[in-house]
């Protein structure tokens, strides 16, 4: 053992674990490092600390229960992860929502992301050292919160999707909120740029670090802004429109370098395109019931469904096997943040510590997403 | 000079008091027993103070309030901290070399001690004007890294085996350009006295008389300063995100509170060194032209040990700014860094400079 | 000579976006008074304004008159995902018609236990249960968590259909 240990160079290798209590982790997440001086020679995920058996809870859910077990999944997609839930229903059953609740949703959708993306930010430059931005960022999500809040009723887990529409009708100030806000927003997001992105430290940092080929995204299913960096087209919003996906414009962030720069920059970019997606959207909200008429005990025809929707941090899929009960026979979820995990042995060898941090944050990875 | 606010007469009564009562050699020792206790509470409430204003700043940069709730407007907040910290635990690990463990927060702290030493921060007040200061400053000044590399290595903890090795590449590195942006205004000065230093600076500060190449040599003393304190963005010693706590993770309690303290006291030094070379030391600003009497003399009136403070006060706030505003470089970059453009820029500014002394270009 | 011509470009383009990072922080630093977004949260309590939607803790709704609208149905019972609600019913019999009506005893709602999705309020029939906007709801007794909903000497609302 102690011979393989040491390596050509003479010297030797030796581990360190980094977590399950580690602040660039971000959660119960342990890392079990190879190193080789500063080097990476090899990173284990060791996952599981946060794992609540959540699938299997699913399976003793009616279905209008398992919406709010999504919202701890995710906790910063928590509206989306509702939602696949919801259309998984709603098109297994064939219910037609309303125009409103599909604008509604797209726009709630693209607040979360925004919000998302935000503290994504400022986790970002916290974990390269530069503290302020992540009190920048919490600035702008805040605001997102409130809208929120006063909308749902909630700052986080959500639940505000249903299968059959929603919740809650929209706050009154709702539009006029969201509108403020934007502009607001607009203004701060050159700013985001000017700190991180411009900022020679920074692009030094994370230029040419953790190269993912696009092959390799496709065959290891990094999805989201991750695996956009690397050019592979995976937006369930272009490629499978759900909601109102299909009556807004918008680009698809696609990137070819695939190194943690190009994640950052997928991700800055996707906030404005999530900008611009809302901007077409919040002034024309139809009128409309929020709530499509449906059975008081939602039952499954029997058979398998999957539905998918497009998250934060990539394609969330829900796979439901259903004997036709009002609790579904297995519940499966399809969560971005495992399959992104995964790839973070294969492009991190190699470099060094400071860089592991650097691509664990722009693989954005959120711990109970992974574990569930 | 105008004589009012020169603390050499405050300091030669004394003397002359001690003197008529007891025999030279007593009253060296009884000044040598103020000097040192004057020193630590210096340190202690320099301390307090820096710390206070860091977390302060810190906090108006990302729009907080900051310590707020103890005294007013938290201005007490740092000393009930240090109490907290006085009153914990000394924990040794138990694999820990006990004695380097318990050895490494003292060394850290003697580097600051000995080089406030030559400091001059007013008229009159410097303990010691040794002829070579500026030689004794950058020969103390690379002490403080033993310590860290100690801590690190003591404490049998691989974070902290990464966060000192890491502290000790990089000092060893930075000490060059420091000394080298010193040495690059000593041409001017001709002197390696502090004191006589400050006075040569009367009629115009270094960085104003010395054209670019001072300011070029400013900026590098500035970057690698801030690397040799360990300060962001070259805190990687410490790097949380990555290293949790780097060097002192093992340490806690008083043992802590030195580490803390001695990055803050380094922080006044290396600003100070920079005050005394780049700005004058406690100078007032003078404009080295004829026309300019007039505001030379009001300038005057301000005491010296406003100007001294004042000026240190200045480039510990642009330090702060720094931390405060940039992502950590990576070990690499940081080498490459020093070894790729600081040095080079420096050796060149280095012949600029004696150009400049040569030509006897400055004002 | 090209390459000293790089060299010193991507110098002065380093330092320039270092500078324009720093004009962001100094802007804020030195706007800081307007620009502080953080508040003293306990001292500004009163002022605090908690949206109506806000999900806190599930309360009954009573009215002046001690009285509130839940017959017992155990519907928000069913609709809770965690079992974080127990509806004790009772059976009395009513004076004026002298049938046996069902109505509850104690309708227990373990806080500990609920995930504030409001799915039981949306349950309700007869719209008896509400979300309140408390916010400071943590206590050192597990416990203390557990409440009963119907506060004591409460009796059901005349006019709620069964
Ligand atoms: S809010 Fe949800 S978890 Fe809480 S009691 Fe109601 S149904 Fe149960
Ligand atoms: S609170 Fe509402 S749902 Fe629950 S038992 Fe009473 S009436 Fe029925």
């Amino acid at each position: 053992m102690q011979a393989e240990l040491i390596s050509k160079e003479g010297t030797q290798e030796y581990f360190v674990n980094m977590g399950p209590q580690h602040p660039s982790t971000h959660g119960v997440l342990r890392l079990l490092l190879t190193l080789d001086g500063e080097i990476i020679r090899k990173v284990e995920p060791h996952i599981g600390y946060v794992h609540r058996s959540i699938e299997k809870m699913a399976e003793f859910d009616t279905y209008k229960q398992i919406v709010h077990l999504t919202d701890r999944l995710d906790y910063l997609s928590a509206h989306m992860n509702n939602e696949a839930v919801a259309l998984l229903v709603e098109n297994a059953l064939q219910i037609e929502v309303s125009d409103r609740v599909k604008v509604i949703r797209t726009i709630m959708n693209e607040l979360t992301r925004l919000g998302s993306h935000q503290l994504w930010w400022g986790v970002i430059g916290m974990d390269m050292g530069a503290i302020t931005t992540f009190l920048y960022a919490f600035r702008d999500r805040e605001l997102i919160n409130d809208i929120m809040e006063e909308t749902t009723g909630a700052r986080l887990t959500m639940n505000y999707n249903t299968p059959g529409g929603l919740m809650f009708d929209l706050h009154h100030n709702f539009q006029k909120q969201v509108k403020d806000y934007l502009k607001f927003f607009k203004t701060k997001l050159p700013e985001y740029d000017q700190l991180l992105s411009g900022n020679v430290i920074f692009t030094e940092r994370t230029k040419g670090v953790g190269k993912l080929s696009l092959a390799d995204a496709i065959s290891y299913g990094v999805t989201g802004p991750s695996g956009r960096a690397s050019g592979f087209s995976c937006d369930v919003r272009k490629t499978q429109p759900y909601s109102a996906y299909d009556r807004v414009k918008f680009n698809e962030i696609l990137m070819v370098e695939g190194d943690s720069f190009a994640r950052y920059q997928s991700r800055v970019n996707e906030m404005w395109e999530s900008i611009s997606i809302i901007e077409q959207l919040i002034d024309n909200i139809p009128e409309g019931p929020i709530m499509a008429p449906m059975k008081a005990v939602v039952k499954l025809p029997k058979g398998e469904f999957y539905q998918r929707v497009e998250t934060a941090r990539g394609e969330f899929g829900v796979y439901v096997v259903s004997d036709g009960n009002k609790t579904p026979y297995r519940v499966k979820f399809r969560s971005p943040g495992f399959s992104n995990l995964s790839v973070l042995d294969h492009i991190s060898r190699g470099h060094k510590i400071a860089d592991l941090v650097a691509i664990m944050s722009t693989l954005d990875l959120v711990i109970p997403d992974i574990d569930r | 000079m105008n004589a009012i606010y020169d603390f050499s007469i405050l300091t030669a009564w004394i003397h002359q008091w001690l003197s008529g009562l007891m025999e030279p050699t007593a009253v060296m020792i009884t000044e040598m027993v103020i000097i040192g206790t004057i020193l630590i509470l210096f340190v202690a409430a320099m301390g307090l103070v820096l710390v206070l204003a860091e977390r302060k700043v810190a906090a108006f940069f990302q729009l907080r309030l900051g310590p707020n709730r103890v005294g007013p407007w938290g201005i007490l907040q740092t000393l009930a901290d240090f109490l907290k910290l006085l009153t914990k635990e000394l924990i040794t690990t138990k694999s820990a070399d006990k004695f380097l463990y318990n050895l490494a927060p003292f060394i850290v702290m003697i580097t600051p001690f000995l080089a406030l030493g030559v400091i001059p921060f007013a008229p009159g007040l410097q303990i010691m004007d040794l002829n070579i200061g500026v030689f004794f400053i950058t020969a103390v000044s690379s002490m403080g890294v033993l310590g860290i590399l100690i801590g690190g290595w003591a404490s049998n903890n691989k974070y902290s085996l990464i966060g000192g090795m890491r502290s000790a590449a990089m000092v060893v590195s930075y000490e060059l350009s420091v000394t080298l942006a010193i040495m690059t205004m000593v041409i001017l000065t001709g002197t390696l006295s502090m004191s006589e230093i400050v006075n040569s600076q009367a009629d115009g500060w270094w960085i104003i008389k010395g054209h670019i190449p001072a300011l070029i040599a400013f900026i590098i003393y500035l970057i690698a300063s801030t690397a040799e304190t360990n300060r962001g963005p070259f805190d990687l010693a410490e790097a949380e995100s990555e290293l949790t706590a780097g060097f002192h993770t093992e340490y806690g309690g008083i043992k802590f509170a030195f580490f803390f303290l001695s990055e803050f006291v380094n922080m006044l030094i290396v600003s100070s060194i920079a005050t005394v070379i780049f700005f004058g030391g406690w100078m007032p600003f003078h404009l080295p032209f004829e026309w300019a009497t007039g505001f030379n003399h009001i300038m005057d009136f301000i005491p010296g040990i406003v100007w001294g403070f004042g000026k240190v006060t200045f480039i510990i706030f642009l330090m702060m700014w720094f931390r405060w505003t940039f992502p950590r470089l990576r070990i690499d970059q940081i080498l490459n860094l020093e070894w790729k453009y600081l040095l080079p820029m420096n050796l060149i500014n280095f012949l600029l400079m004696s150009l400049i002394a040569l030509t006897g270009f400055y004002l | 000579m090209n390459s000293i011509i790089k060299y010193l470009k991507g110098i002065s383009q380093g330092l320039n976006t270092l500078w324009s990072g720093m004009k962001v922080t100094g802007y804020y630093f030195f706007n800081a008074r307007k620009e502080i977004i953080t508040v003293q949260y306990p001292d500004n309590k009163d002022t605090l304004k908690i949206p109506e939607r806000f999900r806190g803790r599930v309360i009954m709704v009573h009215d002046q008159n001690n009285e509130h609208a839940c017959n017992g149905c155990t519907m928000c019972e069913m609709a809770c995902p965690n079992g974080s609600i127990k509806v004790i019913t009772d059976k009395v019999l009513d004076p004026n018609t002298g049938k046996s009506v069902r109505i509850i005893d104690q309708h227990v709602y373990y806080f500990s236990m609920c995930t504030l999705c409001n799915l039981c309020v949306q349950a309700c029939p007869s719209d008896a249960l509400a979300m309140d906007g408390s916010y400071e709801n943590a206590v050192f007794n597990r416990e203390e968590l557990t409440f009963v909903l119907n506060l004591p000497g409460s009796k059901i609302r005349d006019n709620v259909k069964d």
